[in-house]
Formats: structure tokens, C-alpha cells, sequence
């Protein structure tokens, strides 16, 4: 039985320990060292080795400090804006309506085009010469609000925002679409027996009972969040003057153009620590209740 | 409620209607944000720039087939597309035949440190695939994998194991213990057992984390971008942000040629969207 166990797991745990695992390590390794990353792996006692260096480097860079900030404010927009729009869209189309396959469908679409396909088209939809939102709102009377969008320091932030909505809405409907259905509609008919009212029962039926699915919900949005790069890239590059940079963006520039490969190391060791510790803690404090949940069912069936 | 209809004889029939419509009347209005960047996507692209800037979401005057058609005739657009399908398809076959096994084993083994490995595992979800780049840049040069496929596919394959090896768990599980036991008084060896029984029966899971796998490969752009400098060897992601990059002033070509880069993924969706949905909703609920 333990050589059937061992030839089994072998190959997945040779893959991922190599190309997951071990990455991970030598991040954390090359994050000690000045290195331009020309060459084989600095060595441990070379001049290269600079301690802790480039983590202090890390904690006084007004650069570093901005992603996180941005990375915050997009969290808080997610959280406020996105998600429950999202959970409203999701209840909507769980009522009875004709063509509501395609509206989800529809909704949806965004998430299969890739990030590069969609900051491309959005470049075009926010340009500020012959844009499709500036030509709208300048045909319907509304020239003042007209902006530079994704050139303007003061609004890239919130149009990369409005992209990532774009994109990822339909996700997390269709998340909670899934969760909604999950739950039997006798609950809420009871509910409106008892006498509650539509809001009542969503606030005390529908939202409770849909508390695993929008723990899961917020914690993909916010690793999403932490790691994003591929639109920013394509939108902005993260400018103009670094205003939309994410930690991901940050990593890039130093690694692959500045050619600084112990500080890059460094950013991804830091991306890495954030994604643990928030990982851990929400776990630990949020999902705790859902991981027990697992736990006890895992438990039955063995 | 009869108190609602006081001013106005109004039946349940037309408080039906009126409900019926605020809810089109929102998905509508929702949807359109959804398809008008398409939609002026696809007609700008029959269009010129000039056409562009004077007429940005009327119909096109007149319709010019030429961006397209150059587009469609070049190796610029056939060559990434060969190249995401080969890597996808690739990627999808390894992560699956080894998140398979490993699944078979997490599901219908009892051994000591059994839910540590599963943890261990699991646990790569919530490692951001951003954070291994730089050092898999490294450790790809040091092996000589850039601008070599392998370099792509398998750190995909790699990364697409926690999710693809949850959903494929839970699904062996559900199958009952007597099939297996039925299966080895036949005669059939643990090995006979995953290939010739619990595969086929699990089929539907098949086909749900391959598309996944698929979806997630095919718009892979950060990987791609640091292990490729070959222009033959890039993706789809890479030769649309390539394409923008050479014809900055032609948005009229660039629009084109991303819509016709949207093609695949959307035509691949409408045939997989119920496998694409049922696992992204199963893997998220169940991880």
C-alpha cells in the first residue's frame, strides 16, 4: 500500500514542491542580497550577502508604501462597491424571469476574456481624444465631467477600479448565485408568514445563510487584490507617476528593468508575507466557523 | 395588500407586469455596461481612425473589412493562437493526470500525515502567483527552460494543483466504498481500479477542471511575459499587448485585433460555460 501511496503522490509532489515550494524559498534567499542577477545564485559569504537591507530599503520607500495604500483603497472599493453590487445583481437573477440564462451568461462573459484583452480595450474605451466614455457623456450634454481617465493622477486609480469591476462582477454573482440557491426557499417563506417583509428577510434569512459564500467571496477579491498586476500593466504601466502601482507592478520594474533582483526578491517576499498573514487571520477569525464546518463533515466520512 | 390597489383597480396581473419589468429594465441596464465596450469594440474595428474620432459608437461609414482581413491573413495573429492552444492544452493534460493521482490517494487512503500533505496542497491557493516570477525566472534561466514552452507549462501545471486536486478529492469521495471493494475482489489492483473505474466515473469532474485549467492558461499574461523573448513562442496576451504597443496610432487595427482575440475565449466559453461555472462555484464554495 505505501509504494501505491508513494508512486501516486510522487509526481504532483515533485512538481509542486519544485515550482511552488522551492520559488518561495529562493525568494526569501535572494531577498538578503544586492544582486543584478547576472550569473549563478550569489553565494552566502560573498560582499553581495546586505542582511536585512533591503527589507529596511523596503519600509522607507515612499513607492512600496503608496502600493500598499492603493492596494487598500481598491480592498475598501471592492468591499463597498463591487460586492454588493454583485450580491444584488445575484439575487435579482435568482427571481423568476424570462431570459435569465442569458443575462448570466452575459454577466459573466468578462471573466473568461483575459486581463490583457481587457485593459487593451479599456485603454480605447477611457482614451481621452475619441474614448467611448468621454464621445458618451459629451453626447449626452455632460462635457464637464469628460476627464483623462487613466492620464490623470487623480482618477486612474478609480477608472482601473471600474475595469476590475468590469471584469470580475460576474464572478462574484455568480458565486452568490450559487450560495442563494443553496438556500431552501421555505426558510423565506416561513419568514414571510412570520410577517417579515422583503428587506427583513434578507437581512435575517438570505444574508446569514449566505455567510460562507461571501467570506469565500471577500477573500478571493482581496488575494486577487494583493497580486494584481496584469491590468495595471496594460492600462497604465502604473503611472502616471506611479498612481496606479500595485506591490506586483513595483516587483516587475525592479526585477525585470531595473535589474535589482535582491530588492524585487524582496517586494515578492513581502507580497508573500501579506497574503500569509492575512490568509492566516482570516482563517483564523472570519472563516473559522465554515473551516470547522468542513472539518466535522471531513470527519463523518472517514 | 388589497389596500395597494385602492386607487387603481390594478389586478395581480399588472403588479406581475410592472415587477417583471423594473427587473429587465436593471439587468438591462446592466448589461449594456457589459456589451457596449464590446460591441464598440467589434465596430471599430470596421472602422478608421479618422471614423473613429468623428463617429465613435455609430454604425460604421462605410464598413471597412481591411483591418480584419489583414489581421486574419497574417502569421501575427494564427501563430500566438497556435502557441496558447498547444501550451493550454498541454498544461490542462499534466495538471490533471497529476492532481488525479494525488487526489485518488488524499480521497480513499487512510495514512498517517495523510491531512498534513492535503494542507500542504491547499495551501497553494493562497499563494499569489505573482510572488514566484521573479524567483521562477531564476530558477527557468538556471535550468535552461526560457523561451522553451515546458517553462510555462509547467509552473502552470504546478500552480493549477491546489484547486484541481480539492475539486477532484471531494468527487472521488462521493464515490461509494462498495464499487472499490467490488473492483478488488475482481481482481483489479489499486492502480486498474483509478484507471478503469473511478476516471470514467468521474468524468464530469474531468471535463470541469480541465476547462478551468484551460481558461486560466489561455489568459496567463505575467509568466509568458517574463519566460518569452521569442516572438515565435508567444501567446495570445503577449502578441495582443505587442500588437498595441507597434500600432499606437491605428486604434482602429488594435481594436480589431483584439476583438479577434476575444474570439476563441468567448466561442470556448458558450460551449464550456456550464463545466467553467459549476467548478469555479464548486472550488470556491468547497476550497
Amino acid at each position: 500500500m505505501w509504494l501505491t501511496i508513494f508512486l501516486f503522490l510522487l509526481p504532483g509532489l515533485v512538481l509542486f514542491t519544485l515550482l511552488v515550494l522551492l520559488p518561495i524559498l529562493i525568494a526569501g534567499y535572494l531577498s538578503f542580497f544586492r544582486w543584478n542577477g547576472l550569473g549563478g545564485l550569489p553565494e552566502p559569504g560573498s560582499d553581495r550577502f546586505i542582511g536585512l537591507e533591503n527589507f529596511q530599503r523596503l519600509l522607507s520607500d515612499e513607492l512600496f508604501l503608496g502600493d500598499i495604500r492603493r492596494m487598500l483603497i481598491i480592498v475598501v472599493l471592492s468591499l463597498v462597491i463591487q460586492l454588493p453590487m454583485s450580491l444584488g445583481l445575484a439575487l435579482l437573477l435568482n427571481q423568476k424571469m424570462r431570459g435569465r440564462a442569458i443575462y448570466r451568461t452575459i454577466f459573466f462573459a468578462p471573466y473568461v476574456l483575459s486581463e490583457v484583452i481587457t485593459g487593451v480595450l479599456f485603454t480605447m474605451v477611457f482614451s481621452p481624444e475619441h474614448g467611448l466614455v468621454n464621445s458618451v457623456l459629451s453626447a449626452i450634454g455632460l462635457e464637464g465631467a469628460a476627464a483623462e481617465w487613466l492620464a490623470d493622477p487623480d482618477t486612474v486609480l478609480y477608472s482601473v477600479f471600474a475595469v476590475i469591476t468590469w471584469k470580475y462582477f460576474g464572478f462574484h454573482m455568480i458565486l452568490y448565485l450559487a450560495g442563494r440557491q443553496g438556500i431552501p426557499n421555505e426558510l423565506l417563506e416561513a419568514a414571510a408568514i412570520d410577517g417579515a417583509n422583503a428587506w427583513r428577510q434578507f437581512w435575517h434569512v438570505t444574508l446569514p445563510l449566505l455567510g460562507p459564500t461571501i467570506r469565500m467571496s471577500v477573500f478571493l477579491s482581496i488575494i486577487g487584490t494583493i497580486q494584481l498586476f496584469d491590468l495595471v500593466w496594460v492600462l497604465t504601466r502604473g503611472g502616471p507617476v506611479h498612481a496606479s502601482e500595485t506591490m506586483a507592478v513595483t516587483m516587475y520594474i525592479f526585477g525585470f528593468e531595473r535589474r535589482q533582483f535582491g530588492y524585487a526578491s524582496a517586494i515578492s517576499v513581502a507580497m508573500f508575507l501579506i497574503s500569509l498573514v492575512f490568509a492566516l487571520a482570516y482563517q483564523r477569525w472570519v472563516m473559522r466557523r465554515d473551516t470547522e464546518g468542513a472539518i466535522t463533515t471531513m470527519r463523518d466520512q472517514r | 395588500m388589497s389596500t395597494a390597489s385602492h386607487a387603481r383597480p390594478a389586478g395581480p396581473r399588472t403588479r406581475k407586469r410592472v415587477r417583471s419589468l423594473v427587473l429587465h429594465a436593471t439587468a438591462i441596464t446592466l448589461g449594456s455596461f457589459i456589451v457596449v465596450p464590446i460591441v464598440y469594440g467589434v465596430l471599430g474595428g470596421f472602422k478608421d481612425t479618422g471614423q473613429l474620432s468623428n463617429n465613435p459608437f455609430g454604425l460604421p461609414d462605410p464598413w471597412r473589412f481591411q483591418n480584419y482581413a489583414e489581421i486574419l491573413q497574417s502569421s501575427f495573429f494564427w501563430r500566438p493562437l497556435f502557441n496558447s492552444t498547444f501550451i493550454a492544452i498541454a498544461t490542462a493534460l499534466l495538471v490533471v493526470a497529476v492532481s488525479a493521482m494525488a487526489a485518488f490517494i488524499f480521497a480513499r487512503f487512510a495514512f498517517r500525515g495523510r491531512e498534513l500533505l492535503f494542507t500542504l496542497f491547499a495551501a497553494g491557493l493562497m499563494f499569489p502567483f505573482a510572488v514566484a516570477i521573479l524567483p521562477l525566472f531564476v530558477l527557468l534561466r538556471m535550468t535552461g527552460l526560457l523561451d522553451n514552452p515546458l517553462g510555462v507549462i509547467l509552473p502552470q501545471a504546478a500552480f493549477g494543483m491546489p484547486m484541481t486536486i480539492i475539486i477532484l478529492r471531494t468527487f472521488f469521495r462521493s464515490i461509494p466504498r462498495e464499487v472499490e471493494e467490488a473492483a478488488t475482489l475482481d481482481g483489479c489492483s489499486a492502480f486498474g481500479f483509478f484507471w478503469r473505474i473511478l476516471l470514467p466515473m468521474a468524468r464530469p469532474a474531468i471535463a470541469t477542471v480541465t476547462v478551468i485549467a484551460i481558461v486560466t492558461s489561455w489568459n496567463n499574461f505575467f509568466l509568458p511575459l517574463v519566460v518569452f523573448n521569442d516572438v515565435d513562442l508567444w501567446t495570445i496576451p503577449l502578441g495582443v499587448q505587442q500588437f498595441r504597443g507597434q500600432y499606437t496610432e491605428d486604434t482602429a487595427r488594435v481594436l480589431a485585433y483584439v476583438v479577434l482575440a476575444m474570439v476563441p475565449a468567448l466561442a470556448f466559453y458558450a460551449v464550456a460555460e456550464r463545466q467553467l461555472i459549476g467548478g469555479l462555484t464548486a472550488g470556491a464554495t468547497k476550497g
